[in-house]
């Protein structure tokens, strides 16, 4: 049938519209910073409803806020979820997800290919809250279904791995995860929805960290977590945090309250009432700046990490490029197949010479800033092995694809001539 | 609550409290493909406010199992079935688009049962377009696509969401999506069939409210004022809002159906 349906907005008017209307109060066309605690009720009869959910709107700011609303439902309709709440950091998202599924005897199944505040959260943290985390080589389908156990709620990874810029087949343990009824948690913060959509991948849940590619200027500290609304918690029988009474709020049953968003109820009453990990609206309002962009910037980032990718992988002091473009990398089809537009504005890289080696390259770099941070305009550069991921063992580094040699590139915005004249110049100073 | 009506179990959602027959009953009808959990803000409201609600799940609905009725009509007789079920003599019909017509029919076949009947997003006939019954059973994405793109304001998407955070377009399609593939065709096929006759309107002596949104692209507002007309004393409501009044516009409805229902 050729009819496709009606026409929605394309992803670059959602990415500057999509969840604000003019200000009602004042008219503003650009989202206003409600800096506020606290809403006035109108009454005692709403404030009453308010506070029972018998009706929507604003309470206190640590629950929701208008203009941290404009940026999760920005980021709701940017990746076709059915809603999405805001959260301090990424690591904030992450924790507020695995929280509102399960607690104390809870396990969870991830990639071990992981941006290191995840793997700390997971390997060192929730263990001692009860929750255990195997983790399983993110390219092996066998070694995820081999690892879920019955007291598995949860399958977790990043979309592209960070740093080793492994490609997750999203799709693929999807699968495993609707056979065992379990829910698929992706993190998308390197693709972000300009690239691709976890949930049209077979993802029941997506987070970002929002410093990164969604703001672009790296100067705030946020995150988000997506619902698809995919899951059908009832019939999975497994998420009783979802499908049974919850004294903490009036005895509701998340679940029979809203069919498809049990779960965003649940994490917004409980998970953001009590741990309060919350975003500032001073935080979305420059979160929201950069996503106005995110889809002319993705463009660039991909363009000029084609252009890196292929000078570094034809110099002699490279010894391999770890990045989907490559026809080498076990990736290569896959992230064709996920992302045609383009999979990763991070890369990776092994330097002849080592640890040293590595040293003296980023000393010697000039424009590439060294730093912990990815997703920015500035190209930026690090040495995972004694920062990002210095508290992992040898066996957990060459699990996570790192070695004493990696070097990890964010590339930016900037003309790409100029990015190559620096890793020109570190490249030549690595191999004195 | 789970009930048994034609033989079938099924469930309705009772605002959060414990259904309690001895004061005025709600019942809630949803639309096509849809479940209870649309009536989500009012019939919350409503079962703490001096009502006792049911908003229920259609059978082959949401939880309600058991197959998806072919006609309006013998929806209205499941709506006679579910009250007798519960042991209400009488109760207050308030629905929304093809609930809007089961709750109609169900007043026009058992008047003295139903006290008050409110219909929202409504138009009476109803008619549903080839193109879109066509990819109802065709292709049902591509007719949930539009039944949830037609059921709230033209690019409802860019503007702020009544309900903080929510993504309404996508998420009346998430629940569409949990339909049995044949509800939405059914549905549609069902509205665009039924003809209430003009003669039996006229004479509906249930006090009844229309409520119709303003930038309603699925059933037309001029036609929910027109079906207003035609019911002897009905009052009418104008909402800023699409076909989905119920998230779009929840406030706004929940007063016009409060000031009406109490």
């Amino acid at each position: 049938m050729a009819n496709s349906g009606p026409k929605t907005p394309h992803p670059d008017t959602l990415a500057v519209h999509a969840g604000q209307s003019p200000d009602p109060a004042t008219g503003s066309r650009a989202v206003p910073i409600y800096q506020t605690a606290s809403f006035v009720f109108p009454d005692t009869d709403t404030a009453a409803a308010l506070f029972n959910m018998e009706t929507p709107g604003h309470v206190y700011s640590r629950l929701s806020n208008p203009t941290v609303a404009v940026f999760e439902e920005r980021m709701a309709h940017l990746e076709d979820g059915v809603g999405a709440i805001a959260t301090a950091s990424g690591q904030a998202a992450l924790h507020l997800a695995i929280v509102t599924l399960m607690g104390s005897g809870g396990h969870i199944v991830a990639s071990s290919s992981l941006y290191g505040g995840s793997h700390n959260l997971l390997q060192y943290t929730l263990p001692r809250f009860g929750i255990e985390t195997s983790f399983v080589p993110a390219r092996d389908p066998q070694a995820w279904a081999r690892a879920v156990r019955p007291e598995t709620r949860l399958l977790f990874g990043e979309s592209v791995g960070n740093p080793s810029v492994d490609v997750l087949d999203v799709p693929a343990v999807s699968a495993i995860a609707q056979e065992h009824r379990i829910a698929l948690l992706i993190d998308a913060t390197v693709t972000t929805p300009a690239l691709g959509r976890p949930f049209d991948q077979g993802a029941h849940l997506v987070i970002h960290s929002a410093t990164k590619f969604l703001s672009g200027h790296g100067v705030v500290i946020g995150g988000v977590l997506v619902d698809g609304g995919r899951m059908d918690w009832v019939a999975s029988g497994k998420f009783p945090t979802l499908t049974q009474p919850y004294e903490g709020f009036h005895g509701m049953n998340f679940a029979e309250e809203s069919t498809t968003s049990a779960f965003l109820l649940r994490a917004r009453r409980e998970g953001l009432r009590d741990f309060g990990a919350c975003m500032a609206p001073m935080t979305a309002f420059q979160v929201l700046q950069g996503i106005e962009t995110l889809p002319l910037r993705m463009a660039r980032h991909i363009a000029n990490t084609r252009r890196v990718v292929e000078y570094l992988s034809m110099q002699k002091e490279v010894e391999r490029v770890h990045h989907p473009d490559e026809r080498t990398h076990p990736d290569h089809e896959l992230a064709a197949r996920l992302y045609p537009k383009g999979c990763s504005a991070i890369l990776s890289f092994e330097i002849k010479g080592g640890r040293e080696a590595g040293r003296r390259f980023i000393e010697a770099l000039t424009l590439f800033s060294h730093l912990a941070n990815i997703g920015d305009a500035k190209s930026l550069v690090i040495h995972p092995a004694t920062t990002t991921h210095f508290r992992m063992d040898d066996d957990a580094l060459k699990a996570a694809g790192i070695t004493a040699g990696t070097i990890r590139l964010s590339i930016g915005l900037e003309h790409p001539d100029d990015l190559l004249e620096d890793l020109a110049r570190g490249l030549k100073a690595s191999q004195r | 609550m789970n009930f048994i009506a034609q033989g079938y179990p099924a469930y309705a959602y009772t605002g959060g409290k414990p259904f309690d027959a001895s004061l005025p009953t709600i019942v809630f009808i949803h639309g096509a493909a849809f479940d209870h959990s649309v009536w989500q803000w009012q019939s919350r409201y409503l079962a703490h406010h001096g009502f006792s609600v049911l908003a229920v799940d259609l059978p082959g609905h949401g939880r309600s199992p058991g197959a998806v009725r072919e006609s309006i009509g013998d929806y209205a007789e499941w709506i006679a079935a579910m009250l007798d079920a519960v042991g209400l003599p009488q109760a207050a019909l308030v629905g929304h688009s093809m609930g809007s017509l089961i709750a109609l029919e169900t007043a026009l076949r058992h008047g003295p049962r139903v006290t008050k009947l409110a219909l929202v997003g409504t138009a009476a006939p109803m008619p549903v377009g080839d193109a879109f019954i066509a990819a109802a059973r065709e292709e049902p994405p591509v007719g949930q696509q539009m039944e949830a793109v037609w059921g709230h304001a033209r690019l409802s998407q860019l503007a702020t969401s009544a309900v903080p955070g929510a993504a309404l377009v996508s998420a009346s399609r998430r629940l569409n999506a949990r339909s049995k593939p044949s509800a939405l065709h059914a549905a549609l096929v069902a509205c665009n069939a039924y003809r209430p006759a003009a003669e039996a309107i006229a004479k509906l002596s249930v006090p009844t409210l229309v409520v119709a949104g303003k930038r309603d692209q699925m059933t037309q507002f001029k036609a929910g004022k027109s079906l207003a007309d035609s019911v002897p004393g009905a009052k009418f409501a104008a909402l800023d809002a699409g076909h989905s009044m119920m998230s779009e516009a929840p406030r706004d409805l929940l007063a016009a159906l409060r000031d009406f229902l109490r």
